[in-house]
């Protein structure tokens, strides 16, 4: 690649395997309280793709 | 879909399905949007070397970009195709376990905030404090209606929690002397404004408590503002002493310092500063105000781009920050792009109503805070269950696939289709879309991705 740099990100189709456990937190049980947004929220499975 | 944006000198490109996100030189920024647009290759190359000529880019820069984008679209990291529509997600029908409450343990406070969830302080006629027997009754019907689910998230709400101190202590312990028997982790969070705070307050919370909450709106002036006890007097000066003292025994664990902005301070980064540089706070929180539409502090459309500058000014300054070793955190620039959520919280909405439910200080179950004892969204009782099932399907509904206006949106699967109470008091639906919400959504994710990019860039700079 000699004008893209990619991030490390998630797969997301891997996730669609892997993901679902829900051990999560809910969006809006830490901070906010007043919108939802997951992409802070750290997925608790450690072991998931 | 993409979405593309330069923000800092960043040229970003975000691929909305796969969730990849890729830096670019300007070469490549264009090339990208011209192949989008459905330009075939020999007209981007003739179109790109000439307008960029002046660069000293050549015919071959541009094929190079462009092996780039066709690279990145065969890993399925660049216009990738939508894929989790038709995977059968029927969300209406899918099995939900509860996994977190909200306690209302005080329907009191000692502050009267003009702007709080609780309606000037009269919580709709109901006032009270949740016994312990109610509270307990209320532990055991999330450990009964949590299935396999080991984490389970409590959050002592109120008005204000601390008012009723001594069932919280009592419920947290009754929680430790089940969690081990019922296979259950619970994680509390202590959402207080600070008035009520005592040594032993302190004890227990940095003992038994995930995570804190502590309200402060910012300086003084912006917090007395609305912060104010029923005599009118702001709470500034008798709390700010008690939250540093709080955060100073806390000893890393979590805590959050959230305020609320109106339209009074769109200036709202002057009072993160202040509570990261004068008061010594590093984790920090801001939300915009939930207010009806007509009062003076709501925000308006025509305050965005304030506000948008504001997210700016914030974002290049906590890359100053990190650099300088001093680094604060803000919750709505936290963005774990390697370990973040997997596809299905990213569809599945916030859970209110569903997985996550608020309780009264009677007993009574509503679908989140925001809706609190208003009769349509009575959803059942703590002895009785969910018993209103059609509108827990309908919260079940409330999902990135059920807002037509999230089908074009590039950030949907980052707010998994917005607040349910954000939209109801919109547009009087629950399902609707509140527009200034998202548009304030999305400029904190370009924002949040943007340092993730200088993050990246600092440690392998772009070639060409």
């Amino acid at each position: 690649m000699k004008h893209i740099v990619t991030l490390d990100t998630r797969d997301m189709a891997k996730s669609a395997v892997s993901g679902g456990c829900g051990e999560c937190q809910t969006s809006c049980q830490s901070a906010c309280k007043t919108s939802c947004g997951v992409a802070n929220q750290p997925c608790e499975n450690k072991d998931a793709e | 879909m993409i979405h593309q944006y330069t923000l800092n000198g960043y040229n970003i490109i975000l691929d909305v399905n796969s969730g990849s996100i890729h830096v670019t030189d300007d070469l490549a920024f264009e090339a990208v949007r011209l192949t989008d647009e459905g330009w075939p290759q020999d007209r981007i190359i003739k179109e790109l070397s000439e307008r960029f000529s002046g660069r000293g880019v050549t015919a071959q820069d541009v094929r190079d970009s462009l092996d780039d984008i066709e690279e990145l679209r065969a890993a399925g990291k660049l216009f990738s195709t939508e894929t989790f529509e038709d995977k059968a997600f029927d969300l209406k029908k899918r099995s939900t376990v509860i996994k977190a409450l909200c306690l209302l343990v005080a329907h009191t406070c000692n502050l009267n905030c003009s702007y709080c969830f609780a309606a000037q302080g009269n919580f709709k006629g109901q006032h009270g404090l949740m016994s312990f027997e109610t509270g307990k009754r209320a532990l055991d019907f999330l450990v009964e209606n949590s299935g396999l689910r080991r984490n389970l998230e409590v959050d002592f709400f109120g008005g204000e929690p601390l008012m009723n101190f001594e069932v919280c202590k009592e419920l947290v312990a009754y929680a430790r002397s089940i969690e081990k028997e019922k296979k259950k982790n619970f994680r509390f969070t202590l959402t207080t404004n600070g008035i009520g705070i005592t040594d032993e307050v302190i004890e227990w919370a940095n003992r038994e408590c995930h995570n804190v909450v502590l309200s402060l709106d910012g300086r003084k002036e912006v917090n007395d503002r609305f912060r104010k006890d029923y005599t009118g007097r702001g709470s500034y000066d008798r709390i700010v002493p008690k939250f540093q003292r709080f955060v100073e025994k806390r000893g890393g664990k979590g805590y959050y310092m959230r305020g609320t902005f109106t339209r009074f301070n769109t200036d709202f980064t002057r009072d993160i500063f202040h509570m990261a540089d004068d008061l010594g706070f590093s984790e920090l929180s801001m939300e915009p105000v939930v207010a009806d539409p007509d009062s003076p502090s709501a925000l308006r459309p025509e305050d965005l781009p304030v506000i948008f500058d504001q997210y700016e000014i914030l974002a290049k300054d906590m890359i100053r920050r990190e650099e300088e070793g001093k680094p604060i955190t803000f919750y709505h620039f936290m963005i774990d792009l390697e370990h973040g959520p997997c596809i299905y919280k990213r569809i599945s909405g916030c859970g209110s109503g569903t997985e996550y439910l608020a309780v009264t200080a009677s007993g009574d179950l509503y679908p989140c805070h925001q809706f609190v004892n208003d009769p349509e969204y009575k959803m059942g009782d703590i002895w009785s269950g969910v018993t209103n099932l059609q509108l827990r399907d309908s919260f079940k509904l409330c999902n990135v696939y059920s807002r037509p206006e999230c089908a074009d949106c590039w950030a949907r699967l980052y707010c998994a289709g917005g607040c349910a109470a954000n939209a109801y008091h919109a547009t009087g639906d629950i399902h609707g879309t509140y527009r200034t919400g998202c548009e304030i959504f999305k400029k904190r994710i370009e924002c949040a991705l943007m340092i993730k990019a200088a993050q990246a860039m600092k440690k392998k700079p772009a070639q060409g």
